[in-house]
């Protein structure tokens, strides 16, 4: 008992501090990378204070952070108190929760914490790398926390009150909510595939089967939007869009309290490219390199390997997030609702349908159902897309109708 | 204005090509556009400069507007005649210019006093057109920076000694009057 508690409150303290800098990096990290698209240099600046050393800029999270405590908490006159100050702990509850369920490498062979107890020969056993080993339904789990997110989102810009925050706030609950759909739908094929709700359990799948990014491609290229509309990147940023909304949900917040969000936010990135990553680019799995499937013949080599190989893909996964992010412009609302039920729910739905279908007539586990399940995965992709994209093209033109008369136009609504 | 009013000129959207369609082919384009980019900035090409540690290059600087000089003639006197025709010219009303009788023979006026207030100046150049003996010019100097208000009011002698800081790397400029410079 004490052995598991003990365990586990490492597990959770090296989890917490360990989202926790990465978010502070990979603000660094963003705001060099788009620097660098954008032909500059970005903060490089803040090194080891007092000294002249500079360290590439590493010591600028530290000054935003000593920047946000020391602003004064601010809060206007005119906001709704009690949800004001609930909402960013909401988001941010949210957000961290999310990572109980998603393990961080594999397992850590035999292992011993706690106090030696006299007479009893305890050599210790594998230590699973999450924060919650045997929740079956992780998945289930993840989806239930990023629903609470959208609470954290509206309570923000409706205790605002602020049109622009409640503005921002229906953008996002709305876009959250649609892209909630798809999100589920292009995991239901790899929870189909893999049989289980459990991660580790699906990583493990893949090992064996292959990588559901490869097998199911639509599902992947599904899932990849919608966490990018989940995570409110570019191009999906509406619910800040800064040119409409100032801040968006967030504009009445300063100080820590607005830290919450913004540290939130990031977390949603890197919880999505978790996602991203074990549940269809083979999470710690690289083949041939890491190792033994049998969990009893783990060694610390191996152990380790596998944390890298799992910390690489992510990496590259967030480097992925932020090129885009200067890539593409942002979506108008209406062509994000359409793509969001028009486009990527029948899509959805299409690879659920093929992935059901190879699974009942196929075995996953041998060359011939492999070649199979890649041959349909792939066809239903090209397929699928060139359905959509012929019959559904983008809609740029938001002008009024000119095929109607004013009466009609009245009518209508 | 209403959608059928008669006066709107409607154009019509480019049609969007296969390409556009199917979304990939210009998501891969635009990606690859972000790529050249950050290998460019990886690889040093970026087009900044780190401030203080590293001047920046002023692409002609006899062009340039920064902080203003009052020339010299040979004999190194102030070659303004305090005509206030740059005065006059300033829409921004900072140059202030008490004339006085000339002690040189070869012109009636002088200027006693010559302050521009930098703060008020907005680096238009206008004086600098309008001097008809090209006294008063722009220089290069961008650094502009000072502790008070009356550190920023810039009177003749300072001025002159801008003059005298510049005048080898930027000659003045009218050929007609002794200068080297188009």
């Amino acid at each position: 008992m004490t052995q598991l508690l003990l365990e586990t409150g490492i597990k959770i303290a090296i989890i917490l501090g360990g989202m926790m800098t990465a978010a502070a990096y990979f603000v660094l990290l963003e705001r060099r990378m788009a620097a660098w698209v954008q032909d500059r240099i970005g903060p490089n600046r803040v090194g080891i204070p007092g000294t002249k050393v500079r360290l590439f800029g590493l010591g600028q999270p530290l000054a935003d952070g000593i920047k946000f405590i020391l602003k004064e908490n601010y809060t206007p006159a005119h906001v709704n108190h009690a949800l004001y100050a609930i909402a960013p702990v909401v988001i941010l509850t949210a957000a961290l929760t999310t990572f109980v369920v998603i393990p961080m490498g594999s397992l850590i062979p035999h292992f011993k914490v706690g106090v030696p107890q006299v007479g009893v020969v305890d050599s210790g056993h594998n230590v699973e790398m999450i924060a919650a080993p045997g929740i079956d339904v992780g998945l289930i789990l993840i989806f239930a926390l990023s629903s609470i997110a959208v609470y954290g989102v509206i309570l923000g810009g409706w205790s605002s009150n602020n049109k622009y925050s409640f503005l921002g706030g229906l953008r996002s609950s709305a876009q959250l909510i649609a892209y909630e759909l798809p999100l589920s739908l292009g995991i239901l094929g790899v929870v189909l595939a893999a049989g289980s709700l459990d991660i580790d359990t699906i990583t493990k799948a893949q090992a064996v089967q292959g990588w559901y990014g490869i097998l199911q491609p639509l599902g992947f290229i599904v899932f990849l939007i919608a966490a990018f509309a989940e995570a409110s990147r570019l191009p999906f940023d509406l619910p800040e869009a800064e040119q409409e909304l100032i801040g968006g949900y967030h504009t009445e917040y300063a100080g820590m309290k607005l830290l919450l969000f913004l540290v939130a936010e990031f977390l949603h990135m890197i919880a999505a490219s978790f996602l991203i990553v074990q549940l269809f680019l083979g999470g710690w799995h690289l083949p041939f390199i890491t190792g033994d499937l049998d969990n009893e013949k783990i060694t610390w080599f191996t152990a380790a390997l596998r944390i890298g190989v799992l910390q690489a893909k992510i990496f590259g996964v967030i480097v992925f997030f932020m090129l885009v992010r200067w890539s593409w412009p942002r979506f108008r609302f209406d062509q994000l609702m359409s793509l969001a039920w028009k486009i990527m729910l029948p899509l959805g739905i299409l690879n659920l349908v093929a992935v059901a279908v190879v699974q009942e007539f196929t075995k996953p586990e041998t060359l011939n159902g492999k070649v199979i399940a890649i041959a349909v995965g792939w066809i239903v992709l090209v397929a699928g897309w060139l359905c959509m994209a012929l019959s559904n093209p983008l809609v740029t033109d938001n002008r009024p109708r000119r095929d109607l008369s004013l009466a009609e136009v009245d009518a209508q609504i | 204005m209403k959608p059928d009013d008669p006066n709107i000129t409607w154009i019509e959207e480019p049609k969007l090509g296969l390409a556009g369609m199917l979304y990939l082919p210009l998501f891969v384009q635009g990606l690859t556009t972000t790529f050249k980019h950050m290998a460019k900035s990886l690889g040093g090409g970026v087009v900044t400069v780190s401030y203080p540690d590293e001047e920046p290059k002023i692409g002609n600087p006899l062009i340039y507007r920064g902080v203003h000089r009052l020339n010299k003639d040979e004999q190194g006197r102030v070659k303004c005649v305090a005509c206030f025709l740059c005065a006059t010219a300033c829409p921004a009303h900072c140059i202030d210019i008490i004339a006085a009788e000339s002690p040189w023979p070869d012109r009636e006026k002088y200027p006693q006093s010559f302050v521009i207030d930098e703060l008020r100046c907005i680096y238009c150049g206008m004086c600098e057109e309008a001097c008809p003996v090209d006294a008063v010019e722009l220089t290069s100097l961008y650094n502009l920076t000072g502790r008070s208000r009356e550190e920023m009011m810039f009177d003749k002698e300072k001025l002159l000694s801008v003059y005298d800081a510049t005048k080898d790397k930027e000659p003045m400029k009218s050929p007609a009057l002794g200068g080297t410079a188009t």
